[in-house]
């Protein structure tokens, strides 16, 4: 890799023989899940991102065994449930799915319209906003949102904050599991392992900047033959994303497998994780704070002995001679 | 026998020198103290989660994982336990006109002068409202726990239905501790409470302060009863 260079600029190159360090580490982390006052970070690293271009995908799923290959997780195998879809979710053993939907478009013609699931990277991640567990869920100046498995204690949070449902956990170590951008193998100069099996080019990876300006290539391109909504969906609700696609229906992102159209946090989750605890927390503090100084230095209702006289006497009356 | 009417089975005034009136029955202590031990344990192990700040609390119970796998039992026990103390309680903390006057004089209630309030059975209204508050929040409480337990009902409910679960537990998690301050408060204000709870009894002079009717039906009760 370039010294001059922070992050890998394409997935095609080939790793380099001789052992390297890590380029990616704690002190490029921008935001940390439940830690508010994080330090700011030592330096920043050149945004990156993997496009995929749905319309050049032929749907053969290299980029999957790639993914299960490289992150060495063994999906459970599956019934056939009438698609090529396989398995039929992403789980904490699939990491990125290729999604088949069949769509008859407007003119009666069919269209297979295959699209790559998996985490987005948000610029705004509603998982690491959701996540109650300091540092189990990090963002990197790069882009890359990370799970950082130990630190996770399996609450799901980020299952509930995330717009895109992408986040599973898992059943056995009751960890959560995503699409880590391949962290690792960017750290060393590397593209993702989907992005370097793919034999179209669908997935393609670098710097923002130079692809986002491919994207627009692509999209003209598609424009010229005909797909006249095709466009970019790098959506600016969760503040753009670092995974994000070309598609030739850019104006019904729903057609491929309930891509939101307008992706954003939550209001709800943003209520939850914002007022509540702050009203929440002053609320408890103040009534806590309050009763424990009212009870040492208030007053407290005491019984007196005129209490304690007159039911004496009003109790040895009603009673039977006798009892005592 | 006549009838109850400020009153439970079990009640019943125990010495006359001094006067000690038996309030709670060893089965009825017992089922709070398991209420009130699980309702501590989930307002620690629930504010872990509901705070950074407050994560620390999670060493409490062995790390995050073992917190967030304690809660939502913990949470079942207290249903339950809860359960068993409303079919006993709830028909004495039924609302009667003189809770009317009574939250009508709250100043009063709040000064201590508690010769300017009504006569009462065996609960007053802020009592009766910290039970019926309880009961509706950890309905509630059960309800959106569910829906966001992770480890056995992941799929129970929709994603957004899920993110209201969340929202609702936390605010209803919120209410409940401030509840159980007020609960906790008045029990220690109200000098002389506690050992209903712990020993069972109260005094007379605590019966003829805070709970006059009560006191008289049980001493009439006694008055009335068969001879021994
Ligand atoms: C007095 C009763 C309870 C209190 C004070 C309480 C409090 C809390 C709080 C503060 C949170 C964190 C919410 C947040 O992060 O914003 C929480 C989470 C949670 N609560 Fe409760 N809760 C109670 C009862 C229950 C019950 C009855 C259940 C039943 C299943 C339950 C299940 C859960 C679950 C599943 C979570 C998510 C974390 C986890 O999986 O442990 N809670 N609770
Ligand atoms: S897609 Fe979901 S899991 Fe991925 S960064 Fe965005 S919010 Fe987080
Ligand atoms: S499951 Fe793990 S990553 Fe997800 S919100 Fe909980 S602690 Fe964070």
């Amino acid at each position: 890799m370039d010294p001059n260079l922070d992050s890998p600029r394409t997935a095609a190159a080939n790793p380099p023989i001789q052992p390297m360090p890590a380029n990616l580490g704690a002190g490029d982390v921008i935001r940390a899940s439940a830690m508010p006052d994080l330090a700011p970070p030592q330096r920043q690293l050149t945004p990156v991102a993997k496009l995929i271009d749905v319309s050049k995908c032929i749907g053969c799923k290299a980029c999957q065994s790639a993914c299960a290959e490289w992150n060495d997780t063994v999906p459970p195998i599956e019934e056939n449930v009438g698609s090529y879809q396989n398995p039929s979710d992403l789980g904490p053993e699939m990491f990125t799915l290729m999604r088949f939907s069949e769509y008859e478009n407007p003119n009666g013609d069919f269209e297979w319209l295959i699209r790559k699931d998996g985490c987005m990277h948000c610029t705004d991640p509603g998982c690491l906003k959701a996540c109650p567990a300091p540092g189990a869920i990090v963002q990197y100046s790069n882009g890359i949102v990370d799970f950082i498995h130990e630190n996770c204690i399996g609450c799901g949070y980020c299952v509930t904050g995330c717009p895109f449902n992408i986040p599973r956990v898992s059943k056995t170590d009751h960890k959560s599991y995503k699409c880590t951008l391949c962290s690792d193998r960017v750290a060393v100069g590397q593209g993702p392992a989907c992005a370097k099996a793919c034999p179209t080019q669908a997935i393609v990876f670098g710097h923002k900047d130079d692809m986002i300006a491919h994207a627009e290539e692509r999209v003209a391109d598609l424009k010229s033959r005909g797909y006249e909504n095709a466009g970019i969906y790098d959506p600016a609700g969760v503040g753009g994303t670092h995974v994000f696609y070309v598609l030739h229906h850019a104006d019904q992102p729903a057609l491929y497998s309930n891509l939101p159209e307008d992706p954003r946090i939550s209001p709800v989750v943003e209520g939850w994780k914002g007022i509540t605890k702050k009203v929440g927390l002053a609320a408890i503090g103040i009534a806590a704070v309050g009763s424990i100084l009212h009870g040492l230095l208030g007053r407290a209702n005491r019984v007196t002995a005129e209490d304690d006289r007159e039911a004496e006497e009003y109790v040895e009356h009603s009673l039977p001679p006798g009892r005592s | 026998m006549d009838k109850r009417f400020y009153s439970q089975p079990g009640d019943r005034i125990e010495t006359v020198d001094p006067v000690l009136v038996s309030r709670y029955r060893r089965f009825t202590r017992a089922n709070h103290w398991v209420t009130a031990a699980s309702l501590i344990v989930l307002l620690l192990s629930g504010m872990a989660l509901f705070s950074p700040s407050l994560f620390f609390l999670t060493g409490l119970f062995g790390g995050g994982q073992t917190t967030r796998w304690l809660h939502p039992f913990v949470g079942i026990l207290l249903f339950f336990s809860f359960l068993l103390m409303f079919v006993q309680l709830w028909r004495l903390n039924l609302p009667r006109p003189e809770d009317v006057t009574w939250v009508g004089h709250i100043g009063d209630v709040v000064k201590g002068q508690e010769e300017k309030l009504p006569e009462l059975g065996k609960y007053n209204a802020g009592q009766k409202f910290i039970f019926w508050a309880m009961s509706a929040l950890i309905v509630v409480l059960i309800g959106s726990g569910v829906m966001i337990w992770e480890q056995y009902f992941p799929h129970l409910v929709s994603i957004p239905v899920r993110r209201w679960a969340m929202l609702i537990h936390s605010l209803a998690a919120v209410a409940i501790i401030l509840t159980f301050i007020l609960h906790v408060y008045a029990a220690i204000w109200t000098r002389g409470t506690i050992r209903a709870m712990t020993r069972g009894t109260v005094t007379g002079g605590w019966a003829w302060r805070h709970h006059r009717k009560w006191l008289r039906e049980l001493a009439g009760r006694e008055g009335r009863g068969p001879a021994k």
